[in-house]
């Protein structure tokens, strides 16, 4: 085992080779690797979780079926999939804040987020956001959560898969779900970052 | 296994980077792997319990240090060994070739449409973890539980930072694969999963606990006991 982590020359090196044998053995081809990149690069990202999210705030009764089987409403929408079979989305409100992390990995809910942004997979965050979630909130992000409002980490240890529904913005009364898609941010449904500021409808 | 890479509450490795913007794909390097997962998945390499030791495996100053998709490239060189489908020698030969002549082409060899066919379709079919099973579960939404000490030497999803404490649990979610199992190429074995609640002072103590905060963390039945005496968790 190697003891050093590898150059960038050593890295694209030893993948080119990982990739010839593998290709030789028929286990994946550049077809194979183009489509799948293609998919998470341009199909599936957090623009889907947007989508549920602001179906939620306009549907009273989607949001019920979505915080009731989660993975069953988004299939309503066509969402679903890898790394998202079993989703949990966990509601904010005035008193409760939630925010996700994988203390053991980097398991994220790939269907409505896509795959996730390095510091989600990195070890500051997995290590300090269960010790100190609203410094971290705070400090690394500038995202504000009041003392008086619980913060509740989801620590994703099995194949569950949480993620955030935010609160609707004040101020959006009569908007469109598409309008309302605009203002969720991938961070926002991660937990540790606001929903877009309110301006004019678009 | 206890490793460096059961994170939480780890202290002292910094602040978190967090980049304006970036790509979901930072190197060329990384697109090439990110689909071996699956892939390698088909050709029985591993199953993602599997998949997920084969990274806890990695060198501790190395897990730390390394790109993502470098934690991949590891375990999918350590299944392919063990599953008899990849000569490590001969993959460091390759290695020496392609550093030595970065622009030589990967060999050509006729397509097979089977591999796209199966990424079109497990992309949004997914691999379900849910089992049946004929276990009673032995614990129900609102018991107070405590996550047992157990160290295993194998794979195991009871992070260190939870053991030896008390929460409440607050879901049920019927059976599913065991990792303590799976992951150790024992076979599935599903057992009771649930979901406990721990209050931040439970999890670190009244003196640098978040008052206000708590961590909700799922847990298999055989990680629990029923907790017989009080903790933080009211």
């Amino acid at each position: 085992m190697s003891d050093t982590p590898r150059t960038p020359a050593e890295i694209t090196a030893r993948v080119k080779a990982l990739e010839s044998l593998l290709t030789e053995a028929g286990i994946m081809s550049p077809e194979a690797v183009d489509r799948m990149v293609e998919i998470y690069e341009h199909e599936v990202g957090p623009q889907l979780g947007a989508k549920v999210v602001a179906k939620a705030w306009s549907d009273p009764d989607f949001r019920a079926r979505l915080v009731a089987n989660t993975s069953e409403a988004c299939k309503e929408l066509g969402i679903s999939g890898l790394q998202g079979e079993e989703m949990v989305v966990v509601e904010n409100g005035p008193e409760v804040h939630n925010a996700i992390v994988c203390t053991l990995c980097s398991c994220y809910p790939w269907p409505v987020l896509g795959l996730p942004p390095n510091w989600y997979k990195d070890p500051q965050y997995r290590a300090a956001i269960v010790r100190e979630p609203r410094t971290v909130l705070s400090r690394d992000f500038g995202f504000d959560v009041p003392d008086s409002k619980e913060i509740r980490i989801w620590d994703s240890s099995s194949e569950l898969r949480y993620w955030v529904l935010p609160e609707r913005p004040t101020g959006t009364d009569g908007w469109s779900e598409e309008q309302l898609a605009a203002l969720v941010t991938r961070d926002s449904m991660i937990g540790v970052g606001p929903t877009a500021p309110v301006g004019a409808p678009a | 296994m206890n490793g460096v890479f059961d994170l939480g509450g780890t202290d002292g490795i910094g602040t978190v980077d967090v980049p304006a913007d970036e790509p979901v794909f930072r190197a060329e390097w990384e697109k090439r792997v990110f689909p071996m997962f699956a892939l390698c998945f088909r050709a029985g390499f591993f199953g993602v319990d599997e998949f997920r030791h084969g990274i806890e495996k990695i060198d501790p100053a190395v897990y730390l240090k390394s790109p993502y998709y470098e934690h991949w490239v590891h375990t999918i060189e350590h299944h392919g060994e063990r599953t008899g489908q990849l000569d490590l020698d001969e993959l460091e030969r390759r290695t020496q070739h392609y550093l030595e002549n970065p622009d030589a082409p990967l060999p050509v060899v006729e397509s097979n449409p089977e591999l796209v066919d199966f990424i079109n379709a497990v992309v949004p079919a997914g691999a379900p973890a849910d089992r049946p099973t004929d276990k009673i579960a032995r614990f129900a939404v609102g018991d107070v539980v405590r996550v047992k000490r157990d160290s295993p030497f194998g794979h195991t999803r009871r992070a260190r930072y939870v053991r030896g404490c008390v929460g409440v649990v607050t879901a049920a979610h019927g059976a599913t694969i065991y990792p303590d199992s799976a992951g150790n190429g024992l076979g599935e074995n599903p057992e009771h999963l649930y979901t406990v609640k721990f209050t931040s002072r439970e999890l670190w103590g009244d003196e640098t606990a978040d008052p206000n905060a708590s961590v909700y963390f799922d847990a298999w039945d055989p990680y629990l006991e029923l907790a017989t005496t009080e903790g933080a968790a009211s």
